[in-house]
């Protein structure tokens, strides 16, 4: 980029790919576009690339789902077994578990094909999880990017039913176990339960409609909104800018990282190779969803072990651990045992979805965030965030509580209670303990900050005693570990006036003020060391 | 029940057993001679009953009482059939250990002729399924295919779908049935042992059992194959997804470390 | 909801605006100290060590290249049903194991080639990009009121009530259309879920043979599952006839029966009850032929056989239905008509 003995643009003597980036500019714009993207900042921390995998893998799952439906018969009509396969000659099955035994066993490459398929769709929601817990515990989802926050939820909320709409294709044993699930608890609803199961499955279930119904849900309208609003999700990362941890250099004001030509487009488009990778080789080692051992679907057969895939798997505990409850009345039923964990499922993922609303509403910060937070530095938030895992987990060892019972000697019936206990207990008890330890790593900061390092090194001092020698912390690492915020609580304010007139103080101003002591009480942060405290210190009144 | 395994871990328990074993080697040369061949078949037939008998009273009559007839550490064994013997006690689940919501499989201690002895004397007792020949469980002349809608009709809800074990009430299970000897199988399903229910030849054929044995050999023999790689237990999503998220996710976040990490910088001289 | 009436001295201090580096000092231990200087890489001051870097990642881009040909050459030589054993993985396909790895190595090498050149060779400086606050500049925001108020004025929205009302009148009903489209995905439920195709005189056919069952043919301690006469695995509707007829036949001592109305349905023993789980309608027929007790392996709904299949514990709302049975004359077993109560998971108007 030599700066150059002709000012004037030479168009049309140019090379030839400079010819083409003149074509497209005059057209599309893109050199004005390239000004603000092509060198932009992205900072380096593995955990922001967790996003990628989730892209990546959804890239993945498009490429292998597309070449899957060139094969793949989405009919329930009722054939007879004539594969290559041996234990399900002459068997009958809908099209559709026959066309997936046809990929599985006589499309070369095709078991490769629906392997990575499915296994890109565990990584996805296992990507998508713990993206978006990364993106809680830091504080990334503040303003500006609380709609990010929502675009990726949705995301995370359409990739659970994709991926449910998806491994139900097959027609298999296993999926049509959980398609019947899906159509108890449908017809659990009050009122329309019926007419909706009837309208979902063209009559009763399982009917003749439901595989193909399904299959342009998972394979245009789902995967079509989720692809709108990843662009969105991207277009907003591109536009907010990457958030960045605390240090030296890195202020609220700017993003320090490598640019995006040359370092990112390799780091990043080499990442998405190296994911396509590691899924390919273990499509290639390990099998998924082996259909053809599970047999097709009847209405009248089962097997022990029915669960769905991972993330589906809390909706299982909630259906398993609910007692039975019915009620009847005036000629209705209230299934409340289907019901209940029927509401509860949304309720479960909703709680952590509006969290960033409930934090910006105590804490009435209207400023834009671009530090992430120390999970450490925000107790409660990161108690909350633990509490809701530590949930979503108690709901999924109930999932899978017959294979515990199995695995691990134990009493169905127990594992059950006890999960049943631990749906209220847990959580709380979570809070309580990652509250304690977060604020305990305060302390341990506060204490590095004031008091410096423990060098390991012993010293003995003239009179015999032995003390460790503390060093010291470099300029950059007391920035680092002082850079965070604290707020104070919020309080209600005067409630006489000037004029000596009571005021009336309304019932959601008393519950914030009450949170937000919660929030940032003396109980709930510790107050980071002060320069008066450093000097007082490190000007040599003695060691601790 | 608790005299007995107190005495199975006495230490000359070991020799007790080693005694009778030799005994019944013995024994069992006498019956199998060449010179007593010669006699009638009933008299081996009474031989080995009397043997049986022997080893009856030793190692089964503390819980099913001295003719059989059961107690209140166990039941009642007149009628139950040489099968239900060449199963329990083929199997290592009799005698019993200890009582339990389940009697395990565990390692035999009766050699295939004491095993026969014993269940000669119990069929004695009262008629009941005798043990299934070659021709009636091997492999000849047995569908596999129709054997797995079968398995899938009668046995999956249990055993899963190629018979891999699972849960029932209370810590009971439907065991595994991985490396299970086909005869075994067949008297499984002849006898019911434990709380498995039986399935006897006028609901589910001989035929039929054969059919299953041979499906389950297909599925879950030593030699099946698992076309799409390593079978993750062959329990479904559950081992799956603990799959995808310690190696799949596990692998790939090993990946962004690394791509995300400083390069290592020349070291001040 | 407002916030507005936080006192502004509550919210900790901005950070410094200006990202300004400002040195540690007496005043301020915890300034920021600024970027740190760029070290340098190996690669940065050693030719020698670039080179390494260089073939490292030609190589890495080689390899990628031979797996592809590799991936070819599996897809073309290795027949598609051959299996072989591969420590520790166990008899696996020979093709999807030998296609999966090639593709996964090519895949792999490319992205770790370009990473390690990134990583070693393309410049490693850090560089600070500044932010601009997402939210508009209060000229822009002013600028963008007036023109959506010139624009709404010049539509007239506001002032002429009836063509704004009308306008919403039908923005909203059109889609009440699509609405109406829906309306065949299915027939209305009508009684349907409450009907089977079981009814008087119905043989009771063993699954397992095709052939209809005889008492004697159910010993004590057995199960049994049974469909109605007349149903065939290849009848167009089989899937959801089967899906409300499945029915599980086991013979308890009839002394063991408490429930009365149970002992009443039964035949000397031989009782029949729906195999569909009326939690969410799994097929459910885990039998414990000791304690009677039948476990749904879905959800583990476990109900009381000996006991009118009374629900003992997990999700299920209510018993398992119970077919009334008898004898014909021909000594099979046979329906005394449909079920009494609707076979499945609860409905809302089922009652």
């Amino acid at each position: 980029m030599s700066t150059n003995e002709n000012t004037a643009p030479r168009r049309g003597k140019a090379p030839a790919g400079e010819r083409v980036a003149d074509w497209a500019d005059g057209r599309l714009g893109i050199y004005s576009l390239a000004k603000t993207n092509m060198r932009k900042i992205f900072p380096d921390h593995w955990s922001f690339m967790l996003g990628e995998v989730c892209m990546y893998s959804f890239i993945i799952l498009i490429l292998t789902g597309v070449y899957l439906t060139l094969f793949f018969h989405p009919s329930m009509n009722e054939v007879e077994y004539h594969g290559s396969y041996i234990p399900l000659q002459g068997q009958m099955m809908s099209e559709a578990f026959n066309s997936t035994l046809h990929i599985s066993f006589d499309v070369r490459g095709g078991l490769l094909i629906r392997q990575i398929h499915h296994w890109a769709a565990l990584i996805f929601l296992a990507g998508m999880f713990v993206h978006m817990m990364r993106v809680f515990f830091t504080g990334a989802f503040r303003k500006p990017r609380e709609v990010n926050w929502i675009f990726g939820f949705l995301l995370f909320v359409l990739g659970m039913f994709t991926g449910f709409t998806g491994y139900s294709l097959p027609d298999d044993l296993l999926s049509g176990t959980g398609v019947r699930f899906m159509e108890g608890a449908i017809l659990s609803v009050p009122i329309v339960g019926t007419y909706l199961s009837f309208f979902l499955f063209g009559g009763e279930f399982p009917g003749g409609d439901f595989v193909a119904r399904f299959y342009s849900v998972h394979i245009l309208l789902l995967p079509g909104i989720m692809l709108g609003l990843m662009v969105g999700h991207l277009i907003l990362v591109f536009y907010h800018k990457h958030t960045q941890f605390a240090g030296p250099g890195k202020t609220n004001n700017n993003v320090v990282g490598m640019p995006l030509l040359p370092v990112y487009m390799a780091k990043a488009g080499g990442f998405f190779f190296l994911v396509f990778g590691v899924i390919t080789a273990i499509a290639a080692i390990a099998s998924i969803n082996p259909i053809w051992s599970m047999g097709p679907y009847r209405p009248d057969q089962v097997s022990t072990g029915a669960q769905p895939d991972w993330y589906m798997g809390f909706s299982e505990g909630l259906i398993r651990a609910m007692p039975g409850w019915e009620i009847n009345l005036w000629g209705h039923t209230l299934v409340l045992g289907v019901f209940i964990p029927l509401v509860i499922f949304p309720l479960v993922l909703v709680a952590i979805a509006v969290y960033p609303f409930i934090e910006s509403w105590v804490t009435g910060d209207k400023r834009e965030h671009h530090i992430l937070d120390r999970p450490r530095n925000a107790p409660t938030r990161t108690a909350f965030g633990a509490a809701w895992i530590s949930w979503y987990f108690v709901l999924m060892i109930a999932g899978g509580n017959d294979l515990w019972a199995t695995h691990f000697h134990l009493s169905i019936n127990a594992i059950t209670w006890f999960v049943r206990v631990a749906f209220f207990v847990v959580p709380v008890l979570t809070f309580i303990a990652t509250k304690r330890i977060c604020l305990g790593l305060q302390r341990r900061d506060k204490d590095k900050v004031l008091h410096g390092r423990e060098s390991g090194i012993i010293k003995r001092l003239p009179h015999g005693e032995f003390i460790e020698v503390h060093e010291p912390l470099s300029q950059e690492a007391l920035h680092t570990l002082t850079a965070h915020e604290q707020y104070k609580p919020v309080e209600i304010g005067p409630t006489v006036d000037e004029n000596g007139v009571e005021r009336k103080v309304k019932g959601s101003e008393k519950l914030r003020a009450k949170l937000s002591e919660a929030y940032y009480g003396d109980e709930s942060q510790i107050p980071k060391p002060t320069v008066e405290e450093y000097k007082e210190i490190t000007s040599g009144h003695g060691h601790h | 029940m608790k005299k007995l395994s107190a005495r199975r871990r006495h230490p000359l328990a070991a020799v007790v057993v080693l005694l009778l074993a030799l005994a019944a080697t013995g024994g069992l040369y006498a019956t199998l001679a060449p010179a007593s061949q010669a006699k009638a078949d009933d008299t081996a037939q009474s031989l080995a009953i009397d043997e049986g008998k022997k080893l009856y009273s030793v190692g089964c009559a503390t819980c099913h009482g001295t003719g059989g007839q059961g107690s209140s550490d166990g039941p009642s064994l007149v009628g139950v059939g040489a099968a239900a013997v060449d199963f329990q006690v083929g199997t290592g689940r009799m005698p019993a250990q200890q009582p339990g919501a389940q009697i395990p499989r565990k390692k035999v201690i009766y050699t295939q002729a004491q095993i026969d002895q014993l269940a000669a004397y119990i069929a004695s007792l009262g008629a009941g399924p005798s043990i299934p020949t070659k021709a009636e469980y091997g492999p000849d002349g047995a569908d596999i295919a129709k054997g797995g809608e079968l398995f899938r009709t009668n046995c999956a809800q249990c055993h899963n779908f190629t018979g891999k074990g699972g849960a029932l009430t209370h810590g009971k299970f439907a065991p595994s049935l991985e490396g299970v000897a086909p005869k075994h199988i067949y008297e499984a399903m002849q006898t019911g042992p434990q709380n498995m229910p039986s399935f006897p030849d006028t609901t589910l054929t001989e035929q039929n059992k054969k059919d299953i044995i041979a499906y389950l050999n297909a599925v879950n023999g030593g030699n099946t194959e698992s076309p799409g790689g390593l079978e993750l237990g062959g329990l479904g999503p559950v081992s799956e997804g603990l799959f995808a998220w310690i190696f799949g996710l596990g692998a790939l976040i090993a990946v962004a470390v690394w791509v995300a990490a400083r390069t290592a910088k020349a070291k001040k001289s | 909801m407002s916030s507005q009436d936080i006192p502004e001295e509550n919210l900790p201090a901005e950070q410094d605006a200006h990202g300004a580096v400002s040195v540690a000092d007496d005043k301020d231990p915890f300034a920021d100290p600024g970027l740190p200087p760029h070290e340098h890489r190996i690669q940065d001051i050693d030719e020698r060590a670039a080179k390494r870097s260089e073939r490292v990642v030609a190589m890495l881009f080689t390899v990628s290249m031979l797996a592809t040909v590799g991936f070819i050459a599996s897809y073309v030589g290795i027949p598609h049903d051959k299996a072989i054993y591969v420590f520790p993985i166990g008899h696996i396909n020979a093709l999807n194991f030998a296609l999966g790895l090639t593709l996964g190595v090519a895949l792999f090498t490319i992205g770790a080639g370009a990473v390690h050149w990134a990583r070693t060779l393309m410049s490693d400086v850090e560089i600070a990009d500044e932010r601009h606050p997402i939210e508009a500049s209060p000229e822009v925001k002013a600028k963008v009121m007036a023109d959506f108020k010139q624009g709404a004025k010049e539509s007239a929205l506001g002032r002429r009530k009836l063509i704004r009302n009308t306008m919403f009148g039908a923005l909203a009903l059109f889609p009440l259309s699509g609405v109406m489209l829906l309306r065949d995905l299915g027939p209305l439920p009508g009684t349907k879920l409450r009907h089977t195709l079981w009814s008087k005189g119905k043989l009771l056919v063993n699954m397992n043979t095709n052939e209809p069952l005889r008492p004697s043919d159910v010993a004590v301690g057995s199960l049994t599952f049974v469909k109605p006469e007349g149903l065939e695995e290849k009848d167009e509707d089989f899937q959801t006839q089967i899906a409300k007829a499945a029915l599980m036949i086991v013979r308890l001592q009839p002394e063991n029966i408490k429930d009365k109305r149970e002992l009443d349905w039964s035949y000397e023993g031989i009782v029949a009850f729906s195999k569909i789980c009326t939690h969410v309608g799994c097929p459910i027929s885990l039998y414990e032929q000791q304690t009677h007790h039948v476990l749904c392996p879905c959800h583990q709904s476990t109900f009381d056989l000996s006991d009118g299949a009374r629900v003992i514990f997990g999700p299920a709302g209510h018993a398992l239905p119970q077919l009334r049975i008898g004898v014909n004359d021909e000594g099979y077993l046979e329906a005394l008509g449909d079920f009494e109560e609707p076979v499945g998971p609860a409905f809302w108007e089922r009652g």
